[in-house]
């Protein structure tokens, strides 16, 4: 530690601080044009230029980058000093007259005037003032090394190779974020560029999945970062206090042992782009019900308002039912959930804007506690109900003059006609399917599917949280669709159902196990390599076959094996089988 | 009286027996023909339980086990498709014709699938006529287990 005296005030700071930190320290202000935290000292704008005097020499350097030495006595605000800032704020206002950074610091140090005139006058308010600022950035912190000067003087100027379009730069918009005068823009040429499960908007490369994520940590986006294309940037991990930002962490398979599962791996969204009359995909402003939902979130890419790509508010909403679902080409099966919720994107669209709401269902499913009401609710808000599935979205106008929309084609079988009816956004309710990789899931626990593809439970109406596989359970929309208070109740009875067993200490088995009779055992070894478990071990001393009772699970697989008889199944004995065959034949 | 053809079925716990269970269940309509065993897994069933079917006067028998890596057990049903073939071949030499033994996958899922099978089965058999079969004494011989 040193102890340095910054305009008669004594601060004491490690060796080899800058001046500029220093001064920070002490309260003390040091104007800057080119300085940021998050790169090394530039040293070009030479508007830090300060006093050091050491004994009774006394020099001007710049304050971003002159290490601190003891007994160094600094002023910053000297008549020397003043001069000197006033000639260099005196030229940057000459050029760049206009720019808000360049005015606001001449104001703030006294300069009203200059008393040059320039002749690279530069009027606008956005201009770039050669502060090397995305170029550092580019450099130094993204690593990318596509921004650099060229030609010197007044020609100076910030350019990328060859000044071309170059792929090269990763499109990270860190110069933009650094530049002072707005001179470097992003332009965002989609807003739905990146496809994404939750989000519609653009988003930084390392955020929180969803406000409700679980548990809410920020996850990077390796795709899209910056650290992970260049190798540089780290700068989430400088600010991270904690140290939490571990760049080379990977998926790993950590084993567990467990007694019971539950299974709740939910369901998969339909994918609408293959009805390719509704246009998802294709046609602007058709959205999937997940998607709308985070339209409609107020932390989502609009803020929560429901507005079109072109940031209108859409005159009309069409709302279509049954996407998928209660349609034989695709699930034969009801979503359950989907009346619902377009109920609500109704109620909220009525909320939020004056659009006119079509709802095009085949049946109203109503089912649940004050679904009806609600339901009753949405007819006085004034909804437009069309009961029939809407057959086709083309693009038309939504007027005589052909102001553009689209058009959603349906026979209304109320009134028995064919409408065509205008709307700027529609919303499909997808049907829910099950995981694509449910199979495998099913595979892993052995249990069974039901024809429409989800986890079939022991029992429908008795037993619907359990499954055909001891100790495995299933809840929510792994096993069939349904709604949030149905999830719970489910989830918290399967939940019940396992604390229960543990709780007990132990575990009833079925009584079904395979057992060898040792007298009648030749000790030839088939049975042991029919077991799928390994349950059957050899005894050498013996030369019988055993079974481990731990480890059968009473298939029987060995019992129809033996040769010689010696192996029986409780329950199942060739004794017992054979008397059930006689008295089927009777 | 018309020919009624008496066929047993070997079905599996997890899946078949389920599947049969099903299409009871959702009231699809099948033929009465088919007795129904249960076994906990296909690979349970001993060709000798097939063989002492048929002497005991079945004229077809039907086993039935989940698809092929949906065994409950694992690979219980890859035994049973290694012995079936073997067992078909072994029953010609007894004079009884290998469509009226057959083995099916039905998973818990497929009622109508099982339904099919029953009655397909049960027609096939119809048509065959009654199993008459002379080699009573052999086929006692064939499972007789020490």
């Amino acid at each position: 530690m040193v102890t340095i005296n910054i305009d008669g005030r004594t601060v004491e700071v490690p060796e080899d601080t800058t001046i500029l930190k220093a001064a920070d320290q002490a309260g003390v202000w040091i104007p800057t044009m080119c300085h940021s935290e998050y790169f090394e000292p530039y040293g070009v704008c030479r508007l830090c230029s300060v006093e050091v005097v050491r004994g009774k020499r006394s020099r001007i350097v710049t304050a971003c980058n002159y290490p601190i030495r003891n007994g160094m006595t600094i002023h910053t605000n000297s008549e020397r000093v003043k001069w000197l800032r006033k000639v260099i704020m005196e030229m940057l206002i000459s050029r760049w007259p206009n720019v808000k950074v360049v005015k606001d610091l001449a104001e703030r140090l006294g300069i009203e005037k200059s008393r040059f005139t320039s002749l690279e006058r530069d009027e606008s308010e956005n201009a770039c003032i050669l502060c090397g600022m995305c170029v550092n950035m580019c450099n130094d912190v993204v690593k990318a090394n596509v921004l650099g000067f060229a030609h010197t003087g007044i020609e100076r100027k910030v350019v990328r190779p060859f000044d071309e379009k170059t792929d090269q730069c990763i499109v990270c918009g860190s110069c933009a974020h650094v530049c002072p005068t707005g001179h470097i823009k992003m332009v965002l040429e989609d807003y739905r560029g990146k496809k994404s499960e939750f989000t519609l908007g653009p988003k930084t490369p390392i955020y929180v999945p969803t406000l409700q994520a679980v548990p809410r940590v920020p996850v990077i986006d390796a795709e899209s970062c910056i650290h992970f294309q260049t190798g540089g940037c780290e700068n989430c991990a400088k600010v991270c206090e904690p140290n939490a930002i571990n760049y080379k962490m990977e998926d790993e398979i950590v084993e567990i042992d467990v007694g019971q599962v539950l299974i709740t791996t939910g369901f998969d969204l339909f994918d609408a782009s293959p009805m390719a009359q509704y246009g998802y995909g294709r046609l602007d402003n058709v959205y999937s019900s997940l998607e709308f939902e985070s339209i409609l979130n107020s932390t989502g890419p609009t803020g929560g308002n429901i507005v079109m790509k072109n940031g209108k508010e859409p005159r009309a909403v069409g709302i279509i039912h049954c996407i998928g679902s209660r349609d034989t080409n695709h699930h034969a099966y009801c979503s359950r959930v989907c009346c619902m919720y377009a109920l609500k994107f109704a109620h909220l669209v009525r909320d939020r804007t004056d659009a006119a709401i079509y709802q095009f269902y085949i049946d109203m499913r109503a089912f649940g506690k004050g679904y009806e009401e609600f339901y009753n609710r949405l007819l006085d808000e004034g909804v437009t109900m069309i009961r029939g599935k809407a057959a086709e979205i083309v693009e038309g106008a939504w007027n005589e003059n052909g102001d553009p929309s689209l058009k959603i084609r349906c026979e209304d079988t109320l009134i028995g006609k064919f409408r065509e009816i205008p709307v700027d956004m529609v919303v499909l309710c997808n049907a829910m399917e099950p995981r694509k990789d449910s199979d495998a899931i099913r595979r892993l626990f052995s249990i069974s599917k039901s024809p429409d593809g989800f986890f079939l439970e022991r029992h429908p109406k008795l037993d619907p949280t359990s499954t055909a596989t001891e100790g495995v359970f299933i809840a929510g929309c792994s096993q069939g669709p349904k709604d949030i208070p149905d999830t719970v109740a489910q989830a918290s009875s399967a939940a019940a159902r396992i604390l229960s067993l543990i709780s007990k200490g132990e575990v009833e088995i079925e009584p079904v196990r395979a057992m060898v009779q040792d007298e009648y055992c030749s000790g030839c070894k088939i049975c042991n390599n029919m077991c799928p478990y390994g349950a059957i071990e050899f005894i050498e001393e013996k030369k019988i076959s055993h079974v481990n009772e731990a480890l059968c699970k009473g298939c029987g697989t060995c019992v129809a094996a033996c040769p010689s008889g010696a192996m029986t199944g409780n329950g199942f004995t060739d004794e017992q089988i054979l008397a059930e065959l006689e008295g089927l034949m009777l | 009286m018309a020919f009624e053809p008496r066929i047993i079925g070997f079905l599996c716990n997890w899946c078949s027996y389920t599947g049969a269970d099903l299409a009871g269940v959702s009231r699809i309509k099948s033929a009465p023909n088919v007795r129904i065993l249960r076994t906990m897994c296909s690979g349970r069933v001993d060709p000798a339980f097939i063989l002492k079917a048929f002497q005991l006067g079945a004229d077809g028998v039907i086993v039935m086990g989940c698809h092929l890596g949906d065994c409950h057990y694992q690979e219980g049903n890859y035994k049973t498709i290694r012995r079936l073939p073997f067992l078909k071949r072994l029953v010609k030499d007894f004079g009884i014709d290998p469509r009226r033994l057959r083995l099916e996958w039905v998973s818990a899922s497929e009622g109508d699938k099982f339904a099919k099978i029953v009655n397909e089965m049960t027609e096939e058999i119809r048509q065959l006529g009654p199993l008459k079969l002379t080699v009573h004494r052999e086929i006692e011989r064939a499972i007789a287990q020490p």
